[in-house]
């Protein structure tokens, strides 16, 4: 099947590069002239601060020390590689990016599916779904917060209950690294799983009906329909869907700042980066880092586009 | 379909109303004619924004009024912990807000804004006025580099609180200074508990370097120098006499059940239960919370305070300071009414004022005397502050102060496992943390 779509981009590349003729040469140069006015802000915007941030990683450079302004060229980046922070912050995140990723695909897979088969409240159901999704990160994250807290959740009432009083009262969720993860990773969950199912949704929708009853007739059993017909068929926007997800996960901040503030071993990259640039303002170790981390999340879409064939401009052709 | 026009009516609507708020909003915020507005940063205190609550806001509204239609001081409120007011007025001086008139500023922090510039000069005719009669620990935290840098405004200091029955019990003469290995024995004799503060949090560094102190050293042996010539004494026989009170404090049973992670009201809490109730280094406000609670604590009388252990027999105490320092930023449009302000806010009749209603300690020495502050701090407390703020020793001044204050605080934690290795270890790792060897 993706060698099929594979062949079918490569030709539809191929006549692209022949000559212009005068009305495609007059349409690029229109084109130019439109979006290139947004174009040039958007270099101003964005390719700027980029530049001006790799810059400043070179330098051991404190706001409020300007006499102390050092030039180390790459010492900024053997520092964090080398040090054991980074790499447990590195392991946080991708504990909560892995976790969080196979827990919504699942869920969000699920809700799709019951999505394309109910008819009657079909609005209704799709704008219930989506509330999750609507709250402020901030927001979920602190009813979270106080609902598994000791003193004010019910998280403990709760499990104390259904556990005939076995469960401590005032068991301290964010006294601990893995059980204040485990609140994280469910807090995160339970948000954008909607988006994910939302993205499963418009692939479910592409999946041929036909195709699929043909299977039936055949004597296909359910499984055996959703992994031969309706996976294989819905792949390019799973893996949208999956790419999407993971480069947002990857700069996990509001959840565990809100919970934790990083206490317990629950600092995660983005919050590295906040802490070294805002908090002690080492601008050029915090630019450090963030350089690191946008070079994290390019090498996991270039994984994702190269090796899964993650098709971004499906829509074009 | 239902016709998109009334919808593009309503948003244009809304988005013209918006856009008419925001600039009716810009010219409410700059002046509005006559004495120029002083902005004023206060940190939260008991009177919050209200003018008649005896805060901050009541000494702005009273100035304002003093003034003559010279100026007008408007209060903007800063975040609740001190390190996000921190934040918030480090990323305003560094772009150069002009509207940093006046600033409430912890005074650990002094160091690091003016090192940076951000701080306006204080006027050479006015240091004399602003150093006059005021307690010699508010005065050097005010000074970076020998010069005068910001103004004392109020001036906190820890005590030892006791019960008078306990060391009567254990026969102590509280009379007379007592030090830690003292208390930790009459502690442990009579059953009680000494309250900490052990949290990794900025109370942790207050008794840490206080403990260091005590014992004669210093955390910073050369203030003012870069991060590449900085040179640290906490690997030194004072900070091996804090790593041991601190270890016997937390490892004896004394501390409490759990001092890694008690704060001053935890710390209080543990004085407040009548079971465990012994001693307690804690801040001055402890009298009022006391006093204040319901139902009433029937042995109120029983409560006594001194000055701060020491580390070191024989050596005078080093009580931990705080307390709150007025500056004006370098933006500032108004420096030298900013100026003028500031010496109506900590005239002594504010800073009485201020004492009586919020219970913050004045930094002049004369508000003591005042009959008023005299009944707000009864049994001779106001006269223990006064004598505890002589002695008081500010933590180490730095303009590196934040990372020292967090990498002590991350080496020494848990109180537990502190040894006499911890201060080397604490020292290298903070260097380290300077030179951008290491991550915070």
């Amino acid at each position: 099947m993706s060698t099929a779509i594979d062949t079918g981009r490569s030709t539809a590349a191929g006549p692209k590069k022949a000559k212009l003729s005068d009305r495609a040469r007059g349409e690029r140069s229109l084109g130019w002239k439109l979006a290139g006015p947004a174009f040039l802000v958007m270099l101003f915007v964005t390719l700027y601060p980029i530049v001006y941030a790799i810059y400043l990683s070179l330098f051991n450079y404190r706001l409020t020390d300007p006499t102390g302004r050092r030039f180390v060229f790459l010492g900024n980046y053997v520092t964090a590689l080398g040090d054991p922070l980074f790499w447990q912050a590195f392991v946080t995140t991708f504990i909560i990016v892995i976790v969080t990723l196979i827990f919504e695909l699942i869920l969000g897979m699920g809700i799709a599916m019951v999505m394309n088969k109910i008819v009657i409240p079909r609005r209704t159901l799709r704008t219930v779904v989506l509330i999750p999704y609507s709250i402020i990160t901030v927001v979920s994250a602190f009813s979270w917060l106080y609902a598994a807290k000791f003193d004010t959740g019910f998280f403990n009432h709760w499990l104390n209950f259904f556990t005939f009083g076995a469960w401590d009262l005032n068991y301290d969720w964010f006294g601990g690294r893995w059980s204040s993860l485990l609140i994280i990773c469910l807090s995160e969950i339970w948000k954008t799983t909607p988006f994910m199912s939302l993205l499963l949704l418009a692939g479910l929708a592409q999946v041929d009906s036909a195709q699929e009853e043909a299977a039936k007739v055949d004597g296909a059993t359910w499984w055996q329909r959703l992994t031969k017909v309706i996976l294989p068929n819905m792949k390019a926007a799973l893996m949208v869907a999956v790419l999407f997800r993971t480069l947002d996960a990857v700069r996990i901040y509001d959840n565990p700042y809100v919970m934790t503030g990083g206490a317990n071993k629950t600092l995660t990259l983005s919050m590295l980066v906040g802490t070294e640039t805002i908090d002690r303002v080492e601008i050029g170790m915090g630019s450090a880092l963030a350089v690191i981390l946008f070079l994290i999340v390019l090498i996991i879409a270039f994984i994702f586009v190269k090796l899964f064939k993650v098709d971004l401009t499906g829509g074009r052709n | 379909m239902r016709s998109p026009r009334p919808r593009r009516g309503v948003a244009f609507g809304l988005a013209s109303a918006l856009v008419a708020s925001m600039g009716v909003a810009a010219c409410g915020s700059s002046s509005s004619g006559g004495a120029p507005t002083l902005t004023w940063y206060i940190n939260p205190d008991g009177g919050g924004a209200d003018p008649t609550k005896g805060g901050q806001a009541q000494i702005a509204k009273t100035c304002t009024n003093a003034s003559g239609g010279k100026y007008k001081i408007s209060i903007q409120q800063l975040p609740n912990s001190a390190s996000d007011q921190r934040t918030q007025l480090l990323r305003r001086l560094a772009a150069g807000d002009s509207s940093m008139d006046l600033m409430s500023i912890d005074p650990v922090f002094v160091a690091e804004f003016a090192e940076a510039g951000y701080l306006a000069p204080v006027p050479a005719a006015m240091e004399q006025d602003f150093t006059a009669d005021r307690v010699q620990s508010a005065i050097d935290a005010s000074k970076w580099k020998g010069k005068l840098v910001a103004v004392p405004f109020w001036a906190n200091t820890q005590l030892l609180w006791y019960r008078k029955s306990v060391a009567q019990k254990a026969g102590l003469d509280m009379s007379k200074p007592v030090t830690w290995e003292q208390i930790i024995g009459a502690a442990k004799k009579t059953n009680t508990k000494i309250g900490v503060q052990g949290k990794l949090y900025e109370g942790y560094t207050v008794w840490i370097s206080a403990l260091i102190s005590g014992a004669g050293g210093k955390i910073v042996s050369n203030p003012g120098a870069n991060y590449e010539n900085l040179k640290l004494g906490v690997d030194s026989q004072a900070g091996k006499d804090a790593a041991k009170i601190i270890n016997q404090v937390a490892t004896s049973g004394v501390g409490g059940p759990a001092v890694g992670s008690a704060d001053e009201t935890a710390a209080l809490n543990l004085f407040q239960s009548n079971s465990t109730s012994g001693f307690l280094v804690n801040w001055p406000y402890v009298y009022a919370a006391l006093s204040g609670t319901t139902p009433k604590i029937p042995w109120l009388k029983d409560v006594a305070a001194t000055e701060y252990p020491q580390t070191v027999a024989g050596k005078t105490s080093a009580p931990p300071f705080g307390g709150i320092e007025l500056a004006v930023g370098k933006s500032s449009k108004n420096p030298a009414l900013a100026y003028d302000a500031i010496k109506c806010i900590t005239s002594t009749k504010n800073q009485a004022m201020y004492m009586v209603k919020t219970g913050n300690p004045a930094s002049s020495k004369s508000v003591f005397d005042d009959p008023e502050v005299k009944k707000a701090f009864p049994n001779g407390i106001a006269d223990v502050i006064r004598t505890s703020l002589q002695h008081a020793v500010p933590r180490p001044q730095s303009q590196y102060y934040g990372d020292i204050s967090t990498g002590l605080q991350q080496k020494f934690s848990p109180p537990g496992s502190v040894n006499q290795s911890t201060p080397g270890q604490a020292q290298s790792f903070i260097l380290n943390v300077l030179k951008g060897k290491s991550l915070l």
